[in-house]
């Protein structure tokens, strides 16, 4: 995590000012979790909406508390071998002062964990997306366990934390291109790659069901960004944090441009799902590099993010892996082409002195953002095969086909998105027609 | 009496309507349906992947008339529904053996 200049002389105070900054910021960032499940569940069909809304929220059940049991001292303790941090002080969240500051912010540590918090709960929910219909519920839990645990917190601590081989090499994330984005891709692309395609795979129509929903979700997502990108500078000082809420504006916007008109030539249509998911893809590319680039540099970051992503998209079916709502072609790609594009276009005004080469700084900063991508990619795509293969030989990943084709929401939730029963028909049960015992209706019939 | 069955276009259900009214139909039933003819169906497009839609909304019209009537009232209904374009539907008719009121139990002809 980039870190807010102070005094070099004073040591910092608590400014209340930022920390009021920064509590926002973390509210508009936990908002970004069922922002992605309604953009996820609108883009599924009817019988699968409850179950993919439900893997986005249980993260921000099981991520809270392993945060606070150890992941915040895994990911932002000492350092240890370059690899992990550590601080006992941590765990539990136990012994931090009120007043306590994170080293070298205006912030208490409290704030700081919260923030933190919001990105680790936000990064495993980014992977359901590729797993849609399938996947137990009880799984995808101990998936996102074991995940955050082995992947996320590490890895957190390799880009921002310290010490980690990422940080102190000079790889460039301003907000999560590495640690949030292609972690998340990678990790979708290891573990679809084990589970296998959803039944009906490039045969069976799979159309949103609402894109209404999906419209929405993009919106929440957008707009929890903000607090997201802006906020990942811990403080409001020196208005880099400023910079950043501006270029992730105008990436944004830029990749809504991108995608449609690449969308409009290759398919005919300004799709409502090719601008929902331009936007995400500008948000993405933006998120490492909109505290380095200038908001120029953001345009044409944001169009070629836009372009890429869209193209990204159909390669699934070219070589037949099934990320369902496009994971890998938007986070992962999307992450790569951010991180890589800090190489060209960073100014050198913004969060450091670093030049790319388009103003004048030769390839040196490239090639750490290299570094920092395929690192990043190798160990999370790998680690995220070898968790989902665990679980796949124990308790099984995938629902019965039964269930699957019946639809994972009656299976799993025992419950149905949508009564479409006003119409007659349907299967309207009172209970004063005919009372169920709760214990005994774990079904219910279709 | 016979039973005559349009499938139509949605949006000329209130033409129909009012057309039968006028000729003095007193009840029809009205459904949503799905369906192609010779119009077929429509392509969509989803993040690059081509769906093609076969079935397109229609809704299904059930009238219940005397046999007298039948090949008049089919005029009106074709009538109202026409647009000239593809896909405006057909217009059928069958023969019913009995129709019941349920309410007074009324039969035959009486019940319409």
């Amino acid at each position: 995590m980039a870190q807010a200049i102070t005094l070099a002389a004073d040591a910092p105070t608590l400014s209340a000012a930022n920390t009021g900054f920064m509590l926002i910021c973390s509210a508009l960032v936990m908002l970004m979790t069922p922002g992605l499940a309604f953009f996820y569940g609108g883009m599924v069909r009817v019988k699968s909406t409850l179950n993919m809304l439900m893997m986005s929220f249980i993260s921000l059940g099981i991520v809270t508390i392993l945060w606070v049991l150890y992941g915040f001292s895994v990911a932002f303790g000492d350092d240890k071998g370059s690899l992990v941090g550590w601080n006992s002080d941590w765990v539990g969240l136990s012994n931090i002062g009120l007043t306590e500051l994170w080293g070298g912010t205006t912030i208490p540590l409290f704030v700081f964990a919260a923030f933190q918090l919001m990105f680790a709960i936000l990064t495993p929910a980014l992977i359901s997306g590729a797993l849609a219909d399938r996947v137990k519920f009880s799984a995808w839990a101990l998936f996102i366990t074991l995940w955050v645990s082995v992947v996320y917190f590490p890895v957190a601590h390799w880009v921002w934390g310290e010490g980690g081989w990422a940080f102190d090499l000079g790889v460039i994330d301003f907000a999560g291109g590495t640690a949030v984005h292609i972690n998340a891709g990678a990790a979708a692309l290891g573990v679809i790659l084990v589970i296998g395609k959803r039944i009906g795979f490039k045969k069976d129509p799979m159309r949103p069901h609402s894109l209404p929903l999906v419209m929405l979700g993009a919106g929440l997502l957008w707009f929890g960004w903000f607090g997201f990108n802006a906020g990942s500078w811990l403080g409001n000082d020196d208005g880099v944090g400023a910079l950043m809420f501006v270029n992730t504006q105008v990436a944004t916007g830029a990749a809504v441009l991108g995608w449609l008109a690449y969308e409009k030539i290759r398919h005919g249509a300004f799709t409502t799902l090719g601008a929902a998911s331009g936007a995400v893809s500008g948000l993405v590319a933006i998120t490492p590099a909109g505290g380095a680039v200038s908001p120029l540099g953001a345009i044409a970051i944001g169009v070629i993010a836009g372009v890429l992503c869209a193209m990204a998209v159909g390669l699934k079916y070219k070589f037949s892996y099934d990320d369902s709502l496009d994971v890998v072609g938007v986070h992962l790609v999307g992450g790569i082409i951010g991180s890589l594009l800090i190489g060209f276009f960073a100014t050198g005004k913004g969060q450091s002195d670093v030049e790319g080469l388009f103003y004048g700084g030769g390839l040196d900063q490239f090639w750490k953002q290299c570094a920092g991508v395929f690192g990043v990619l190798a160990y999370s795509l790998i680690a995220s095969a070898v968790l989902a293969l665990l679980i796949h030989k124990t308790i099984g990943m995938r629902v019965s086909e039964d269930e699957e084709v019946a639809g994972i929401d009656q299976a799993e939730h025992a419950e149905t998105a949508y009564d479409f029963s006003g119409a007659g028909g349907g299967a309207a049960r009172t209970p004063a027609s005919s009372p169920v015992a709760p214990a005994e209706s774990k079904k219910v019939d279709a | 009496m016979k039973l005559i069955t349009a499938v139509v276009k949605p949006h000329r259900l209130d033409e129909i309507k009012e057309a039968l009214q006028a000729f003095g139909v007193h009840g029809l039933t009205v459904t949503e349906a799905s369906g192609y003819g010779r119009q077929r169906g429509h392509t969509e497009v989803y993040r690059g992947a081509e769906y093609t839609v076969d079935l397109v909304p229609k809704v299904r019209i059930e009238v219940l008339v005397e046999d007298d009537d039948a090949e008049q009232l089919v005029d009106v209904v074709v009538k109202a529904a026409r647009t000239g374009k593809i896909g405006d539907g057909k217009v059928w008719t069958i023969p019913v053996e009995t129709a019941v009121r349920v309410r007074t139990g009324e039969r035959g002809p009486d019940a319409l």
